[in-house]
């Protein structure tokens, strides 16, 4: 990590690449992958008080990687991830969180899954009030709290 | 208590010889402390809170923002170790399955809270007698009656009066809309012959008192930016004030004084500024939570109580009481809320009473969860191992978003001793002031509990139609309910104090929060808290005239 705080430019591919793993773009459902550049932008922007386990979870896939992640083949690419995610612990779960916080948020993401794009004040949301002669049965079956001498 | 430099010491009888004393100073303004200093305040006496927390901003609520989800795990985490506010104060529980979580402002917790509105049972108040188990309470339910209602008219509460399985309630609004969860709850429920009904809570379902109806922000556990979910900063607070309580924010108190006749004198406390301040009072009010108060109480050691104060009985921090929730979800082919909705709108007390064929004494309430949002549940779920990693990753979540269904229950959690909180020889906060430390197990009485509610949970979603069947039992991030650990009692061996919320020990201290719990009842314990808080008050004015005999 360098002394800004921020992640260095091995540690950025690293993360680009580990994230296009866990969240891939998908023409099926036309989204793109947390590899975008503008997901990716929202991550290291928004890092914050995440900088320093992500920092390490990236340092712990380094060592199991021996090498730039993006740099080895799709097999042992896999291999490594697979090894991450069982060993990585706190710093891995970290990582993966700050991964889907940022993909779930992201514009298209949200569109393609029926989402509306705002946040929840100050329109919220409307329920249906149901129906709640489902309750008749309740009501005919009654009850009592337990006596208390 | 620290040590202290004569130059400091210099200091504070200068402020002594500075500030008139208070009538009542009431450390703590949450949910018992803002109710307390309401119902005092028509004493005309000078009353004052001191709150370590500030007023909360509306404007700066999660659901305002885009990123509503991604704050809980930071800035908005229920956890104070991880939100690490400088109104928080750290907790050591790492010797603990379940960790503290709470709210440090001016209406405390209530600001961060489900809003969830169950009262305690009659039967909880005769423990001992009905199951020969723990202790009775030295007051009952019919006690407390007349101040539940005054607290429901208070906050603001809805609800549908006449469940069979609860005490009669008579909420001033109706109960929230069953939405899409409630009704699949609805229906599995009665295919199995369950009882559920829909919950008592503090959520405004209609314009309530100046506050607006509840427009379904999502999951407003953490702040309600409407102003729906009843908050102590916008019920009880502006009443107070108007009457003439002082409420001085960011005052943290270090320890509570005593004089030569070992009555309290005051307090000493760190302002807004953080310089060290003394405040003399005539009488002192604890309300801190069950957490909070024994920290407070054991950090007011003197020469006269050497082992903290109010503790003759060597019970305070003991008999910590959780609540270890036991939670199971699943996820149905049909919508459900998901993050459209308050997060909780049914409940169930089908095993609330003690069955002995069931393999455990006592039993727990359900509550019903509607559903998650987007970030949470691919967080959780990934974190769950059932949402994968790579290309399958789309078509799962598109299964498991919006479809989620969850039961939750709350089991009462008995006094055992080992269960405590004391001070952490290391551990500080930003005031230098030693932090508490949790040591908690969950008794095998509580794991047969989680255990039975996680098969009725499993019955229940299998029912609704649910796979992908997850658990989380104890829910580790669930310390919601701090109990218990200066317990009530009517002998001064046994407890901290006496039947009307009066230490044993200094006879113009008082405690009004959920520490005073002799047992937890199987139901969140809020309710209960303020109207005992609104007892103690009452109990306080009617004996005025001879209150420290």
């Amino acid at each position: 990590m360098s002394a800004d705080n921020q992640l260095t430019r091995t540690q950025r591919d690293d993360l680009r690449t580990i994230a296009a793993m866990i969240v891939p773009a998908s023409d099926e459902y036309k989204v793109p992958g947390a590899d975008d550049p503008a997901i990716q932008a929202d991550m290291l922007a928004t890092l914050g008080r995440d900088t320093k386990l992500v920092a390490a979870a990236l340092d712990h896939l380094a060592r199991l990687a021996g090498a730039p992640l993006a740099g080895l083949d799709a097999e042992k690419r896999e291999a490594v991830a697979q090894q991450f995610r069982k060993s990585g612990g706190a710093a891995a779960a970290t990582l993966a969180r700050v991964v889907l916080q940022c993909y779930y948020r992201d514009d298209r993401v949200l569109r393609s899954l029926g989402i509306e794009l705002r946040a929840p004040f100050p329109k919220g949301h409307v329920l249906p009030d149901g129906d709640w002669s489902l309750l008749d049965p309740v009501k005919a079956r009654g009850g009592s709290l337990r006596q208390v001498p | 208590m620290q040590a202290e430099s004569p130059g400091k010491r210099r200091g504070r009888e200068e402020e002594v010889a500075m500030k008139d004393p208070v009538d009542v100073l009431i450390i703590g303004a949450g949910a018992s402390g803002a109710a307390v200093a309401w119902s005092l305040a028509d004493t005309r006496m000078h009353i004052l809170c001191l709150e370590q927390g500030g007023w909360m901003n509306p404007a700066e609520y999660p659901s305002t923002g885009r990123d509503w989800e991604a704050k809980f795990f930071g800035e908005w985490s229920s956890s104070p170790n991880v939100r690490g506010r400088p109104e928080d104060y750290p907790i050591n529980d790492d010797n603990s399955p379940i960790k503290v979580v709470n709210y440090n402002a001016v209406g405390g917790s209530t600001v961060m809270y489900t809003a969830h509105w169950p009262r305690l049972h009659p039967s909880d108040f005769k423990v001992k007698t009905l199951d020969g188990v723990a202790d009775d309470w030295p007051i009952d339910y019919d006690a407390l009656t007349p101040f539940f209602e005054e607290n429901d008219r208070m906050m603001g509460t809805s609800g549908l009066s006449g469940d069979p399985l609860s005490p009669l309630t008579h909420p001033p609004m109706p109960q929230q809309p069953m939405g899409l969860s409630g009704a699949i709850i609805g229906k599995a429920m009665n295919k199995l012959g369950w009882h559920w009904w829909p919950s008592d809570t503090t959520v405004a379902t209609m314009d309530y008192e100046g506050r607006a109806r509840c427009i379904n922000l999502g999951h407003c556990t953490p702040a309600c930016a409407q102003g729906a979910k009843s908050s102590t900063d916008i019920t009880y607070w502006p009443h107070a004030i108007r009457a003439g309580v002082e409420l001085r924010t960011h005052c943290r108190v270090r320890e509570i004084t005593t004089d030569e006749n070992g009555m309290a004198s005051g307090v000493v406390y760190y302002d807004k500024d953080g310089v060290e301040q003394f405040q003399p009072a005539h009488v002192v009010i604890i309300a801190c939570n069950g957490v909070g108060t024994p920290r407070l109480l054991l950090n007011s050691k003197s020469s006269r109580f050497p082992n903290g104060l109010a503790n003759s009985s060597g019970l305070v921090g003991k008999n910590l009481m959780f609540h270890p929730y036991a939670q199971i979800y699943g996820y149905v082919k049909e919508p459900t809320d998901s993050n459209r909705a308050p997060p909780t709108c049914l409940w169930s007390k089908e095993w609330y009473d003690t069955d002995l064929s069931r393999g455990f004494v006592r039993g727990y309430g359900v509550q019903f969860v509607r559903g998650a949002g987007p970030v949470f549940e691919a967080v959780v779920s990934e974190q769950k191992g059932i949402l994968p990693w790579g290309e399958d990753h789309h078509r799962v979540f598109r299964k498991l978003n919006g479809h989620r269904l969850g039961f939750s229950a709350i089991c009462e959690d008995l006094p055992e001793e080992h269960n405590q909180v004391t001070l952490d020889p290391v551990l500080k906060d930003s005031h230098g002031i030693p932090a508490p430390k949790i040591d908690y197990t969950i008794s095998e009485n509580s794991r047969k509990m989680m255990e039975h509610a996680l098969a009725r949970g499993r019955e229940f979603l299998e029912t609704a139609g649910a796979t992908d069947i997850c658990i989380n039992s104890p829910i580790p991030w669930g310390g919601w309910h701090l109990l218990g650990t200066a317990r009530m009692g009517i002998d001064p061996e046994r407890s901290v104090v006496n039947e009307w919320g009066r230490s044993h020990d200094v006879k113009n201290l008082f405690i009004v929060d959920g520490s005073i719990f002799v047992t937890s009842g199987g139901v969140n314990p809020t309710s209960t808290i303020q109207a005992l808080a609104l007892y103690i008050a009452d109990q306080m004015k009617q004996r005025l005239a001879n209150l420290f005999d």
